[in-house]
This record gives C-alpha cells, structure tokens and sequence, in this order.
C-alpha cells in the first residue's frame, strides 16, 4: 500500500514536472534539432513530419491534432513549405497558444532574406512558392537565424528560463560559427563547382558554400522528369563539368541513377533533415558536417 | 624719323614673315596627325575585323557543335526513355496488395497576403452508360454524371479563412448544369467555426455538412471515384446529409485523438433527404416521398429538430499506417406522418499506408469502408394510387473502396458496394430501395496537384433494372489558393 502512494506520487511529481516543461512542437526534424539545442531539458520536444519524408506531402494525422493541441509552443518552417498540411491540423487542434500570429507560433522563416520569390504567380511554371523557397533551414548562416526566432519564442513564452535559453543560444551559435568556417573551408576548393540537383531545395546551402546548384533533375518544381529534360541536363553537366547528383531519400534515386551513368557522375544521397540518412541522427550540427564531408569526398574525386 | 619708320616697317616685315614660317609649321603638323589618325583608324578597323571574324568562326562552329548536340540530345533522350520506362513499370509493387486514399494527392493550398483562400475547382465527365437515362436509376448522387454525353455537376467556388481571433469562415457556391445544360446554383456550405472556445470545444454553425461517417463531408474533389456511394444517396439523398444548423465538437484529453461531435440541424428540406422532407411532386402536383404524400409539419419544438452525434478515434498502428474508425447516428422526424420518425447509423474505417521516403505522397495504399443502416418509419397514405400502410422501412448497405498509389501522380483502385432492405408496398416504383449492387475499378491521373484525369467503370446491377455498364472520364482543374485537407 505505501509503495502504491509513493509510486502514485512520484508519479504526481513527474507530471506536476512534466508540465513545468515548454511543450513544444516542431513541424520538421532540422527544427526540432535547433529548438533541442536551444531548450536543452527545459523542454519536451515532439516532430510531426517523418525526417524520410517529403516535407510538403505530409498526411495530417489525427494523432498530430492530440500533439498540437496539447503544446505551448509550435515551430514551423513557413514560407509555404508546410501549407498543404499544418492549417488544417492547426484548425483542429482548438489551441488558441499556437494559432498564426500568438505568441506559441514560431515562423522560422521570419528574418531569413528569401531567394527565388517569384515576380508572378503562375503555376504553368510548376509549383512555385509565392513566399520564395521555403527550404532555407539547410543553410547554416540561415540556421542561426532560426536558432534566433526559436529562441525568443522560447524566451518569451517560458519567461522563467529565459536566461538558459539565451546562454544555450550562444553556446550554438558560437559552435555553429566555428563549424561553418571549417565547412567552408572544407568546401572552398570547390569554389563554383558545378552540381545538379533532384528539386530546387538547395539554393541557400549553394549559396553559403559557394557551390552552383543550378541544375535539376525536375524541368518545373513538382514535375517529374521527363527524358527530353534530362538529355539537355545531361548535355549541360558535361558542359560545366558537373559530376555530382545529389538527391533526397524521397526522390527517386533511379532517375539520378540513370543521369549519373550517362553523364559519367556521382550520385550523392543527402538530406535536409536530420535522420533522413545514416549518420545524422546526431541532429543538426551533424547533418551539416555529413552534407559537407560527403560533398567535399564526391567533388574532390570528380575533378 | 624715317628710319624709324624703316624699322617699323621692316619689323612689321618680319613679323609676318615669321608668322608664314610658323604657318608652315603647323600644316606638318596638322598633316602628322591626319596620318596619325588614319594609321589609327587602320589598327582599329582591323582589330575589329579581326574580332568579326573571330566571332563568327566561333558562332559557325558552335552552330555545327549545336547541331551534333542536337543530335546528340535526341539520341540521349531515346535512350533515356528506353532506360527509364521499363525500369518505372516493373517498380516493386508495395506490401500491401490493396488499399487507396485520394485525398493524399491534392493537398493543395496556397495561401498568399490575402485574407481568405479563394479557388474555383470544376469538374466535367463525359462517358456513357447502357442505360437510356443514367441520372433515373443509376447515378442517383447530385454531382454524379447526369446523361450520357457531357455533364458538368460540380463547378465550385471556395472561400477560406480567418474572419477575426475568434471564427474561421467557410464557403461554398456551386454551380452545375442540369440535363438541359442550363445553370444552377447552390450553397452548398456557409459557416462559421469558433477558434478560441475553452476546454477543447470547437463549434461551427450555418449551412454545412453533417459529421456522419466519412464521405458524407468531403467534396466531390477529394473523392476518389466519380460518383457517391449508392448508400450514401440512400440514406443521405442526392445532396448528402447537409443543413443550417449547428455542431459542437469536443477532442478527449486523452493521448490518442478521440472525438466526439453532436449536431443539430433545421432539418427541413430535399438536403435533409430522410426527415422532414416534402420529396417531389408526382403529375397531379401532390408532393410524395417513398410514395406517401407528405406534409409540411412544420417545426414543433426541439423533438423536430436533427440531431447527429458522432464519435471518431484514431491510432498509429505504425509510423506509416494510420487508421480511423467512426460511429455516427442521425435521428429526426420525417414527413410522411404526423408522428413518423428516422433514425440512421453508421460505423466508417479508414486505413492508410504511405511509403516512409514517399515522394509527393506516393506510393500509399488505403482502405475505406462505411456501413449504413435506416429506419424509416413511413406514414400510411390509403389516398395513393396504390393505398400504403403504415410500415417500417429497413435499409442497409456498404461500400468498400481500396486505392494503391502505385507511383507519383498515378492511383489505381476498387469499389465494391451492396445496398438492400426489407420489403416495403412501394418499392417497384422507388429507386431508393431495393436490392443493388455495384462494381467500380478506377485509374485516376494527377498530372499536378491541381489538375486530374479520372477514367472509371461502373458494373451495376439492380432489382429494378437488372444489369448495366458505364464508363466515365473526368476532368478537374483547379485554380487558386485551397485550404489544406484534413486526414
């Protein structure tokens, strides 16, 4: 009987601490990873969408309403890339904290200079984001930023451990800065190499390294290959001598199989997320060090 | 004074002489330069010749590299699409042999700076059928193909968004062409759904669908088969189960999502197919439903109202299957007596696979089934061409529909569907009852999330028409910015 109430009240104590938590909610993997960095154990943590899985096409489970509706704290990508899920789950989830615009929604894109915004919204030219490309979180320099908006989200919605959010902040931002300057020196020799791409995700991490990632597999966002595209891209890539393919674990490696063959390439799996390939599980900061470690190893052998 | 003069003048003398020497001068100068220029102009023209010429080798030779390029291009691309299209049709086929979902592949929305989603979504069918008049017995459903030929039933204009902090607004206007391709009009939903009630309580009120089992509250862009289900239009009307009224819903503080749904509806009219219903005028003008003349009784008290609870759960068997069960009821009087009511039960399952690495949502597999029961208690009408009792009529019946997302932007699948009920002294001339069944295997292509070409074939057999065959292709666009898709 004792060893029943004590049971019952640690359990009590657990929940009563449980609670003391920020629950907090992130859309995808990479931000999940960031808001771990930054929240440590004051928070627990969930992820809706699969780190495998195509960040746009996510089913909006029933089971993601029970999540949302119990966090104080949701964080999304923005920009577009979750719209065709999150609303409706977001609708449902009769949690007033997370609606659009409260204090509990962080918008990760907010502060990030976006690329690619289209001048006119014209879906003849495949599926484009009116907001510009929503797959910023790749970026490291974007990656602080976002460590930034999660942090003042934090900050401001659990006032009581402010402090070891901010100090948890610099502790990534500084690795992140040290990281970023061995990856781009790790990366500097390839200076304006030339790579192709499945879908047009990769803008920003070209950007940050230097790299032209100019080229895809996908004549238009959202559609698929078709073998007249792909003998022009093939062409293209042994004009600029471009010898490296990267695709995500959800696109389809037989594609940039084929293309790799005929262009005489290497294909390169990678990820934006991390989880989405052995060897990133460790969270973001890892997944970096992998796309560029993986990167640097293809190009130098594909001179 | 004349020397001076002397020297003046030979000074002047001299002057000009100095200033014809310093005229002879300049002129060589002038001359150095005019060659200086021209040498000049000379290295120019040839250096841009030679630039001309430069240029054009290259661009004749490019030209003659483009053109081996070209063919070179094309040879690559035969050999692509050799290399490529046997190696997509013999993709290995998912574990699951059967199951479907069509909402997957168009979760489409684009939201922009403007306060609400507005999109307009039209869906034409043509095809045909063994039968004279499909829309008589066969396609009963009210977006259902309406003849032989061509036919446009669902043209619809959606409205979304947030209204203020407190409610969400919905909209839904449709337009369609009857047999005759003449326009019609119809709002289809019009509501409002809170946003910030406490204690996990959501409430939407206005014209809108009833939460009863699954279909019964999606649109006809996110079914996955041409037509509605024979039971639904049974059991629901042409229409679907929807009214002006009001529903509250409440999601359990529990870890797996559970909730429970009670609406009420005004409960009158055509949309309210099984309740207080006038049903249609027959030649003498007297308005009958399943044979009975009716009559308007009006609204009496809150007994006369509609009243739908439902209760929904679901579980993630895995991290890639999802399920959803459901119970639903509605309960209401209808209007073939004074004191005549129906009650209608349903029970709904959804079952979906989806790949862990699918791309674009592809491939899944998944399963729906809903099941139906009515108890209709109808009034007697001795006056009838043919007198009818007072009797209870029994219907029942199910559809079971599986689709296989085989590869991106391509779903295959099968409905099976049976519906039959007790007997009842009208049923000859009722093509809401008796025992029927159909078949239906569907292909269905997206060539975007926002467009879709739909072939299907509806084997059908009736007891009342015996057997018939149809074939119908659809075609849907959409335009604009849709709200996102529930699960």
């Amino acid at each position: 009987m004792k060893n029943i109430i004590l049971t019952l009240l640690a359990a009590l104590l657990f929940a009563v601490n449980a609670q003391a938590k920020l629950n907090v909610v992130a859309t995808t993997v990479d931000l999940a990873s960031i808001a771990k960095e930054i929240g440590g154990d004051k928070i627990t943590l969930a992820t809706l969408a699969k780190p495998t899985e195509d960040p746009h096409f996510v089913d909006a489970k029933p089971s993601f309403i029970v999540k949302l509706n119990h966090a104080d704290v949701v964080i999304e990508g923005g920009a577009e890339l979750e719209i065709g899920w999150l609303p409706a789950l977001l609708d449902q989830s009769r949690n007033e904290k997370i609606v659009a615009g409260a204090p509990g929604h962080v918008n990760c894109s907010k502060g990030v200079p976006l690329l690619d915004v289209p001048a006119t919204l014209d879906r003849s030219r495949g599926d484009i984001h009116a907001a510009g490309n929503p797959h910023f979180a790749i970026s490291p320099v974007n990656g602080k930023i976002i460590a930034q908006n999660i942090a003042d989200a934090f900050a401001e919605n659990d006032p009581a451990n402010a402090e070891a959010y901010r100090a948890n902040l610099k502790i990534f931002t500084t690795a992140l800065d040290a990281k970023l300057a061995a990856w781009q020196q790790a990366l500097a020799p390839f200076k304006g190499r030339s790579i192709v791409a499945y879908h047009d995700s990769w803008p920003y991490f070209a950007r940050d390294f230097g790299l032209k990632i100019e080229l895809f597999l996908e004549p238009k966002p959202g559609i698929p290959p078709s073998p007249a595209h792909l003998a022009e891209v093939i062409l293209k890539m042994k004009e600029e001598n471009a010898r490296v393919i990267i695709v995500d674990p959800y696109l389809n490696r037989r594609t940039a199989d084929t293309v790799a063959r005929e262009a005489g390439a290497t294909v390169v799996p990678v990820t934006q997320f991390p989880g989405g390939l052995k060897g990133t599980e460790g969270g973001y900061i890892q997944l970096e060090d992998y796309l560029v470690n993986s990167l640097a190893a293809a190009l130098a052998e594909k001179k | 004074m004349k020397l001076k003069n002397l020297l003046g003048v030979s000074s002047a003398l001299c002057l000009c002489l100095n200033t014809a020497q310093a005229q002879e001068t300049n002129e060589v100068e002038q001359l150095k330069q005019q060659l200086r220029q021209m040498q000049e102009n000379f290295d120019r023209v040839q250096r841009e010749q030679a630039v001309q010429i430069s240029a054009l080798t290259e661009k004749l030779n490019s030209l003659a590299s483009q053109q081996s390029a070209e063919a070179e291009k094309k040879k690559l691309e035969a050999q692509l699409a050799g290399e490529l299209a046997p190696a997509q049709t013999s993709a290995p086929p998912p574990i699951f042999s059967k199951s479907w979902s069509p909402s997957a592949p168009i979760t489409v929305a684009r939201a922009g700076s403007a306060y609400m989603n507005m999109s307009f979504d039209a869906m034409m069918t043509a095809g045909g059928s063994t039968a004279a008049d499909p829309s008589s017995q066969l396609q009963l459903g009210d977006h259902d193909p309406v003849k032989n030929g061509f036919s446009l039933r669902n043209a619809e204009i959606a409205l979304d968004g947030a209204v203020d902090p407190y409610f969400k607004g919905f909209a839904n206007i449709v337009l369609k062409l009857d047999k005759n391709n003449q326009t019609e009009i119809e709002l289809e939903e019009a509501y409002a759904q809170s946003m910030s009630l406490p204690g996990n309580l959501q409430a939407k009120a206005g014209q809108f669908f009833a939460a009863f089992g699954r279909q019964n509250a999606q649109h006809p862009h996110q079914w996955a088969f041409v037509d509605a289900p024979i039971i639904l239009t049974r059991a629901f009307g042409p229409d679907g189960l929807r009214n002006i009224g009001a529903q509250g819903s409440w999601l359990l503080p529990l870890p797996v999502y559970t909730e429970l749904f009670l609406g009420v509806f005004d409960g009158q009219g055509s949309t309210m197919f099984g309740f207080r219903n006038l049903g249609d005028p027959d030649a003498s003008g007297k308005n009958r439903f399943h044979g009975r003349e009716t009559l308007n009784r009006g609204l009496r008290g809150p007994q006369d109202l509609v009243w739908t609870p439902r209760i929904a759960s679901s579980f993630d068997l895995t991290d890639e299957q999802t399920l959803v069960v459901g119970a639903s009821a509605a309960f209401g009087p209808n209007d073939t007596g004074v004191d005549t009511g129906t009650q209608i039960y349903g029970v709904d399952l959804y079952w979906k696979w989806k790949a862990p690495d699918a791309h674009e949502g592809f491939p899944f597999v998944s399963w729906q089934t809903e099941a139906l029961y009515e108890i209709f208690e109808a009034g007697a009408d001795a006056a009838a061409p043919m007198p009818l009792p007072v009797e209870i009529l029994r219907d029942w019946g199910a559809y079971s529909q599986v689709l296989w997302g085989f590869k991106p932007r391509w779903v295959v699948g099968l409905r099976g569907e049976y519906a039959d009920g007790n007997h009842g002294a009208f049923d000859a001339n009722d093509v809401f009852r008796g025992e029927r069944e159909r078949v239906s295997p569907v292909l269905t292509f997206y060539p975007s999330e926002f467009s879709k070409i739909r072939l299907q074939y509806n084997y059908d057999h009736g007891a009342q028409f015996g057997d018939a065959h149809s074939i119908w292709l659809q075609l849907e666009f959409l335009l604009g910015a849709h709200g996102a898709h529930k699960f």
